[in-house]
């Protein structure tokens, strides 16, 4: 099915953003948009500010500068409950998964979905749950504790909590890190399932040039803490820029 | 400057800022605690963990403490042969101090470091950051029912141990006086009045409330990896036993001057 991104709605604009950490500069004047059913890659060695840049654009980071507008909403100006109704909009899949260990994996799903969606009954929620269960094709873990699943099993099912939301916008930390190859392409696969069956725009930050070149729409390069280069990941990897070209050669996919 | 004085300078700064930090979350917890839906399954959850987890320590040292300090004490009651007054002397000891002490250090060490080490645990793994992202509140959901359950159920298990403590000093002097569980326990209460029992209630309260605060500030605030889940378990304990002996203090202080 082919992708129809809407480039005339913008649902992330990052206008000149600045963080640092002590005398750490991080990310020094950022400037990204995401159009409306677009995946956006966010490419960069670690410890470049990637996920610090998600981070801000859901509140968890506030910027030192510069702007951070997601559906329209600078998300450092709002308030606790404008924030939360934002979140609500916003899936993101951490690098870690972050499953809470005290709970099955059923538990993990309801855990979002019956504090933030009031007068659900019990059959409703039970087929929410498996519903996006089945979109992950993990049904059959339902009732599994998080100790009891692969590292890909917990992505997806990372990935399952925060659809059952249904957001309007997919936040990927690091979506294939630690995981052998073969899941990586399940993962990156069924990153771009996600965006065809739930609509969303994504930003996806990784270091994997697969991961890259399979689920991204955009590229956009993070170095010396601003994208020196935006572009389809041919146009990315075609310029003659040293850097660009020695993570283009560390990476697998020469 | 010089570089101890820099030194001294930042642990100075360092230390005014932790005391600031834990200020904003105590008022944050009366904040959060009173505002929006209150998470009652998992609070119930919490105080059945806290209960659980601290029972039989507190079932073996209550009763130890019971009746090693009835067998420490009988020497000197024997020496005026005043021993049939080991009964009042036990129960004061063990109603006015001993078992909420008892109870506090235990739970400090079982409930305290457990609930730094979740919380922690949770922080460093990302845990609370997915909570917060998918719109929900961690601190109402995490902080306020453990403060809660441990304000509840300290007090709970702190008449549980003053019971097993009698129970181990009757244990002393039935074996050595011969006395029975009636004229022990008709003894042993003759001269506890409700000040000393709303007293111990009031410092079990209050102990629960510390160990549950100073645990979830701990664990909240952790970073720094595997290392600062050990380093919030660790200050946990350590923090909590020395404000539980501060409190002992302070409510020792105002009780015996309702007794004037």
């Amino acid at each position: 099915m082919a992708k129809t991104i809407d480039h005339s709605t913008q649902v992330i604009s990052v206008k000149d953003l600045y963080k640092s950490f002590g005398d750490l500069h991080v990310l020094r004047g950022v400037n990204l948009e995401v159009s409306k059913g677009e995946n956006v890659v966010v490419l960069g060695r670690s410890g470049t500010g990637k996920s610090v840049l998600i981070k801000i654009l859901v509140g968890l980071l506030k910027q030192d500068k510069g702007s951070a507008l997601v559906l329209g909403q600078e998300v450092s100006q709002l308030n606790e409950k404008e924030l939360r109704q934002l979140r609500l909009k916003i899936g993101f899949s951490f690098q870690n998964s972050a499953l809470y260990d005290s709970m099955t994996v059923r538990e993990n799903l309801e855990f979002p979905l019956v504090r933030n969606v009031e007068g659900l009954s019990r059959a409703e929620i039970n087929d929410k749950v498996e519903s996006v269960l089945d979109a992950v094709g993990l049904l059959q873990t339902i009732n599994q504790a998080p100790s009891e699943l692969s590292g890909g099993q917990r992505k997806r099912i990372g990935i399952a909590r925060t659809l059952i939301l249904e957001p309007e916008i997919m936040l990927y930390d690091e979506p294939t890190a630690g995981l052998d190859p073969i899941t990586c392409i399940e993962i990156n696969e069924l990153i771009n399932e996600v965006q065809e069956k739930f609509h969303t725009s994504a930003i996806i930050i990784t270091h994997d040039l697969t991961c890259a070149r399979q689920t991204g729409d955009r590229i956009a390069m993070l170095l010396d803490g601003h994208f020196t280069k935006q572009g389809t990941f041919e146009e990315v990897f075609a310029e003659n820029d040293e850097r660009i070209k020695s993570f283009y050669d560390y990476n697998f996919i020469q | 400057m010089s570089s101890k004085e820099k030194v001294f300078t930042k642990r100075l700064d360092y230390a005014f800022l932790s005391v600031y930090n834990g200020y904003v979350f105590f008022l944050r917890f009366f904040r959060e605690a009173f505002r929006g839906r209150m998470e009652f399954p998992e609070l119930v959850k919490q105080c059945y963990a806290i209960g659980y987890k601290a029972l039989l320590l507190i079932s073996l040292t209550g009763f130890i403490t019971g009746m090693v300090f009835t067998k420490q004490s009988r020497p000197s009651l024997a020496e005026f042969g005043a021993t049939s007054w080991l009964p009042s002397l036990v129960s004061i000891a063990i109603v006015r101090a001993l078992a909420a002490l008892v109870t506090a250090l235990i739970c400090s060490g079982k409930v305290g470091s457990s609930i730094g080490a979740e919380l922690g645990s949770m922080r460093v793994t990302e845990q609370i950051d997915a909570m917060e992202v998918s719109a929900v509140n961690p601190f109402k959901f995490l902080v306020v029912t453990r403060v809660l359950a441990s304000t509840i159920t300290i007090p709970i298990l702190m008449f549980y141990c003053t019971l097993v403590s009698l129970l181990g000093a009757f244990l002393n002097v039935t074996l050595n006086e011969g006395t029975s569980f009636i004229a022990f326990f008709e003894n042993a209460f003759e001269q506890i009045t409700f000040l000393d029992i709303g007293t111990s209630l009031v410092k079990a309260i209050a102990y629960g409330f510390t160990i549950g605060i100073v645990g979830c500030y701990q664990g909240y605030n952790a970073s720094k990896g595997t290392e600062g889940v050990g380093k919030a378990a660790n200050a946990s304990v350590v923090i909590s036993m020395f404000l539980i002996f501060i409190e002992e203090v302070i409510i020792v202080q105002v009780s015996n001057y309702f007794r004037i």
